[in-house]
């Protein structure tokens, strides 16, 4: 079964954002540039369940946005996007934590916005907390958290739920060493058990090690699609 | 592009180019029960986090309505004493209406600026936020008419049976509100000035509603005003069972509830519409 269906996905942004009814006076009258700009232009690809794919690519690749369209986030622009199964992403950190609440609330809150109900989320609090190792912590508001700890709670929470297919963007580089250890673990885990990742990272060396399936982006496009050793040595040849 | 195939029932999302996207109202009520978790937990974050560095936390909500009664009732209870008897009474039983729409309305576009982030990051029904801003209004207002039943006693203001039709009043007030917050959400995140705009106009908007001063007292020729402003019915319907004692004529109760339908409606068109642009404008 296919986990992610993309089909010629295009994602276009206008160039000229306006922001106040001054500006649409003033710009409107004026003539306009090239009005879009392609965040990515015309993507196929599709994700088997049970794959590890890897996505590298330099900076403005368009890697985030592909990911976005995979979490069924962003519409695309052209192209049809088809997810199937339980996907979670795990894409920008800190993104849904609140500060004022503690990180047992937040894990709740977290889990809410991921879909889950309260009792699959209490069933899996203890699970969450030990692998976060923030058991002193837990009942402390997150403000009162360290970058990295919060990197750990949200990595927690996003691989404690049943997802089927897992979206990864650059989270392994925060934490320290071994918590990236325990986290490439569980990805190894996970991989194993027939589950679907996506992984986003510029480290390619951690690509390598985790995903046999790489595709490589740049301004948009897919450059390359193959196994991973295949693809990352012509990438770091290219660079 | 060219050959799309047919999408199988087991998909999750199914996303397609902007034009078809708009979304439809079916499937967003759908995916609306689907989270029904995340709004609870919405409405129980907006609660408890708004209040949980300060001193009197929660009891705000209910020292707000107080204190601005003792306000108004000392100002004005000596103007209109002849027209409105319990005058408290009068004016905190629309208050209360009017304030539940301006705060969550307000509330719901000011959300954006940390919803705005999440609707970037995770797969939620965009409308979730809106509604849960006025479910979280909703439940400021039930604390708020504790409060005014608690001086209705002991002013001696008298408690009437027609409260029984309160609930279905709130209701239709609720329809309202969130029809107009979803219409101002929408329009605030492609323009910031729509925000500043309508703070400016919400006073505005408050003195055309006949909540601190009895209707009467307008003269004739300036009525059609304040009868072309829905709040006006949508206070009425609330004043009536809890102020007059009786339960809203079918006339009021149809004209709210007509308002109430036609922003509901309209609030959803201008929201569906502008729903996919949100990612590249917040």
């Amino acid at each position: 079964m296919d986990s992610i269906e993309l089909q010629g996905i295009s994602v276009r942004y206008r160039r000229e954002k306006i922001r106040s009814l001054k500006e649409l006076v003033v710009r409107g009258l004026a003539r306009r540039g090239a009005p879009y700009f392609y965040s990515l232009r015309d993507i196929s690809l599709t994700v088997r369940s049970g794959e590890s794919v890897g996505i590298i690519g330099p900076n403005g690749a368009g890697k985030s946005t592909l990911l976005r369209v995979a979490a069924g986030i962003v519409t695309p622009s052209e192209g049809v996007a088809i997810g199937r199964g339980n996907i979670v992403p795990l894409l920008e950190l800190g993104t849904g934590f609140e500060s004022e609440l503690s990180g047992r609330e937040n894990i709740q809150f977290n889990g809410a916005l991921l879909g889950r109900s309260r009792a699959q989320m209490r069933a899996q609090l203890d699970d969450i907390i030990a692998f976060s190792g923030l058991e002193q912590f837990i009942d402390a508001p997150l403000r009162t958290y360290s970058t990295g700890m919060v990197a750990r709670l949200a990595f927690a929470i996003a691989t404690a739920v049943d997802a089927e297919t897992i979206l990864l963007d650059e989270i392994l580089a925060v934490g320290d060493a071994a918590f990236r250890a325990r986290c490439e673990e569980r990805i190894r885990t996970f991989v194993r058990e027939g589950r679907t990742i996506v992984l986003v990272s510029h480290e390619t060396e951690e690509v390598v090690k985790l995903c046999k399936r790489t595709v490589w982006l740049a301004k948009g496009e897919i450059v390359a699609d193959g196994p991973s050793e295949e693809i990352i040595s012509r990438y770091e040849t290219q660079r | 592009m060219a050959t799309m195939r047919a999408v199988s029932s087991d998909a999750v999302f199914v996303r397609r180019t902007v034009a078809g996207d708009s979304l439809r109202a079916l499937e967003e009520v759908r995916d609306l029960r689907a989270h029904a978790n995340l709004l609870f937990e919405l409405v129980h974050r907006d609660l408890t986090v708004r209040y949980k560095r300060s001193f009197f936390g929660f009891f705000w909500t209910m020292l707000h309505p107080l204190l601005l009664m003792l306000i108004f009732v000392a100002v004005f209870s000596g103007l209109f004493k002849h027209q409105t008897p319990h005058y408290e009474t009068y004016f905190l039983s629309a208050y209360i209406a009017w304030n539940f729409f301006s705060q969550t309305t307000t509330n719901a576009m000011a959300g954006l600026a940390w919803n705005g982030a999440l609707m970037k990051r995770v797969r939620v029904p965009r409308s979730i936020f809106t509604l849960s801003a006025a479910l979280s209004g909703l439940v400021n207002l039930a604390l708020s008419l504790a409060v005014l039943f608690v001086i209705m006693l002991v002013v001696r203001a008298p408690l009437h049976f027609s409260l029984v039709a309160l609930p279905l009043s709130l209701l239709v007030v609720g329809i309202f509100t969130f029809g107009v917050s979803l219409a101002l959400t929408a329009a605030s995140v492609f323009f910031a000035d729509v925000r500043e705009m309508y703070q400016a106009g919400l006073p505005a908007l408050l003195y055309l509603t006949p909540a601190i001063y009895p209707i009467s007292i307008v003269p004739v020729q300036y009525r059609w005003l304040i009868e072309m402003n829905p709040l006006t019915f949508l206070v009425e319907i609330v004043r009536d069972p809890i102020y007059n004692g009786r339960i809203p004529s079918l006339q009021t109760f149809g004209i709210a509830f007509a308002f109430a339908l036609a922003a509901l409606v309209g609030g959803w068109i201008i929201f569906r519409r502008l729903a996919p642009w949100f990612d590249s404008r917040l």
